[in-house]
């Protein structure tokens, strides 16, 4: 009779050492997940190859939906814009746009992305410190909101609006103490020193330029909300005082973006899960700071955010496989991915969940884990737990929504596809995989360059 | 490759090595493969035996032995013969 054989799973030995307990207990991330919104991840893989990046539009909505519930329960006017520059893939954008988002851009490239797909201009803010004069043209002539950056923008649409002889409707960048180092006083118009108020000055004196709102973004991955409560209340100190000064009721603060997702920081000592605060605790600190501040009630101002990562990273996935094992000089495993550092950008700033897409038993291994990048810099994990890994084996890499498909690099390899799985748990294509066409395409080779004889 | 003849091995994997104390976890093929050892089976036979018994590829088991043999000599678990 035929025996049926055994599951391999290579051998391994792990030497045990004593000493003082961990009171957190060991981790257990390499807990399997063979499916994503009930899609097999091995299905996937053999559908759009891999690596490939995953999105979940069910996880984007209910994010999206907790976010605004978490505001809209506390203060009566919330709108929010959507940051390009987190993920500008049409299709993500108009998931937002369909659940009520206007466009937050920071260039004319995600502001024409914005145009394209179909917001109107006057639900678009432009950010950021290079507007051209052109491009702030166009903004003016779409009724867009143009948040100004430094004084040189300010003097530029100053001149523009007088050749145009049309009111821009703008708000200005102010950076500022929020108790949180190093300061991000880069950008925009600084409080304390009292460069913002010269800027409102400025503003006010002048016939074409209308000052609509104030807006601030003090930092990124924030961890603390009693900064939020300090941009609030510096923005509304501003907002007050130009109610005083020149009768003007501002329609809005906006207070920007900087929410941390769920991942873990790189050198945290504990999970990102277990130390950011939540989104109802930043809702808290930035609408009690705005509504005791003493504004009337019908002279509340709409708050506006721009958050992007905390809205899209838990919703993003990377599957890829495994190419190679092999064992350091010094005896640590060292397992190579079929993805590096120049698809999953963030690698660089988070400690990446992995977890294996198939069975396991209970073994596991310390290793390193290596992109597929003939360079030293492609270390998607420093230090990871994970089960006995076989050549072709496949991972799947979480909460990568945010930043990756827009900072990604084409480099050595190129970018793989895009998918998204709907609310009926249908996948779609979101954007294609590049080719090597996709590059030589935009090359030109000089006609002496043309041929060339080897010996 | 000789495996030091006085280790313990438990069923569950756990083994124990008298000369310096040192205690180590295996999975159930490395438990496997050492057993074999103990009973001075030469690498051939035991390679064969697991092919029997496991799913795998010659070629994989060949590549995953002489790893493993390596992290047993890093270990001193095993001598030359």
């Amino acid at each position: 009779m035929k025996t049926e054989k055994l599951k391999y799973e290579r051998p391994a030995i792990r030497k045990l050492n004593t000493g003082l307990m961990n009171k957190f207990g060991t981790r257990t991330e390499y807990a399997p997940v063979t499916h994503i919104d009930g899609v097999s991840v091995r299905e996937l893989i053999s559908k759009y190859g891999s690596p490939c990046f995953v999105l979940s539009e069910r996880t984007i909505r209910k994010t999206y939906q907790n976010a605004v519930r978490a505001f809209k329960t506390r203060y009566p006017k919330v709108q929010f814009a959507w940051s390009y520059k987190t993920n500008y893939i049409d299709a993500v954008c108009n998931v937002f746009h369909q659940e009520g988002s206007w466009a937050e851009v920071v260039s004319i490239f995600e502001y024409t992305k914005a145009l394209n797909n179909g917001v109107p201009g006057n639900k678009i803010i432009f950010n950021g410190p290079e507007k051209s004069k052109d491009d702030m043209k166009l903004a003016i002539e779409n009724n867009s909101f143009l948040h100004i950056d430094h004084f040189d923008e300010l003097y530029d649409l100053i001149e523009l609006t007088e050749t145009m002889k049309k009111k821009a409707k703008v708000a200005i960048r102010v950076n500022m103490d929020t108790g949180v180092y190093p300061m991000w006083d880069r950008f925009g118009f600084n409080y304390e020193s009292g460069q913002a108020w010269n800027a409102i000055t400025k503003i006010m004196a002048t016939e074409y330029l209308d000052l609509v709102g104030l807006h601030c973004h003090i930092g990124t991955f924030m961890l603390t909300t009693s900064a939020y409560a300090v941009a609030a209340a510096k923005l509304s100190d501003l907002a007050v005082n130009i109610k005083y000064s020149y009768n003007k009721v501002l329609q809005y603060l906006d207070l920007g973006g900087g929410f941390p997702s769920g991942n873990t920081l790189r050198g945290s000592y504990l999970p990102g899960t277990d130390v950011i605060p939540s989104i109802d605790e930043f809702a808290e600190a930035i609408t009690s700071t705005i509504l005791n501040y003493g504004y009337k009630k019908d002279e509340l101002p709409l708050l506006i955010l721009e958050t992007g990562r905390a809205l899209i990273d838990d919703a993003g996935y990377l599957l890829g496989s495994v190419i190679a094992n092999k064992r350091l000089s010094d005896g640590r495993r060292a397992t190579i991915m079929d993805f590096g550092v120049n698809i999953l950008f963030t690698a660089f700033w988070y400690e990446h969940k992995i977890t294996p897409a198939q069975e396991f038993s209970s073994h596991t291994e310390d290793m390193v884990l290596y992109g597929p990048l003939c360079m030293n810099i492609d270390v998607v994990r420093q230090s990871v737990n994970l089960p006995m890994l076989n050549k072709g084996d496949h991972v799947v890499v979480h909460k990568v929504g945010a930043y990756n498909m827009t900072q990604w690099m084409q480099f050595i390899a190129m970018r793989p596809k895009v998918v998204l799985i709907d609310t009926e748990g249908n996948a779609h294509v979101i954007r294609e995989n590049e080719t090597v066409e996709t590059l030589t395409v935009m090359e030109r080779k000089p006609e002496h360059l043309k041929t060339f004889k080897l010996a | 490759m000789k495996i030091n003849s006085n280790l313990a091995i438990s069923d569950t994997g756990f083994i124990f090595n008298p000369s310096n104390g040192d205690s180590f976890s295996t999975n159930a093929l490395g438990a496997d493969i050492i057993r074999l050892m103990k009973e001075g089976k030469k690498t051939a036979d035991i390679k064969k035996a697991i092919c029997e018994k496991y799913e795998v590829d010659p070629k994989v088991l060949d590549k995953d032995y002489d790893d493993f043999m390596s992290h047993l000599r890093d270990h001193f678990l095993v001598s030359h013969d």
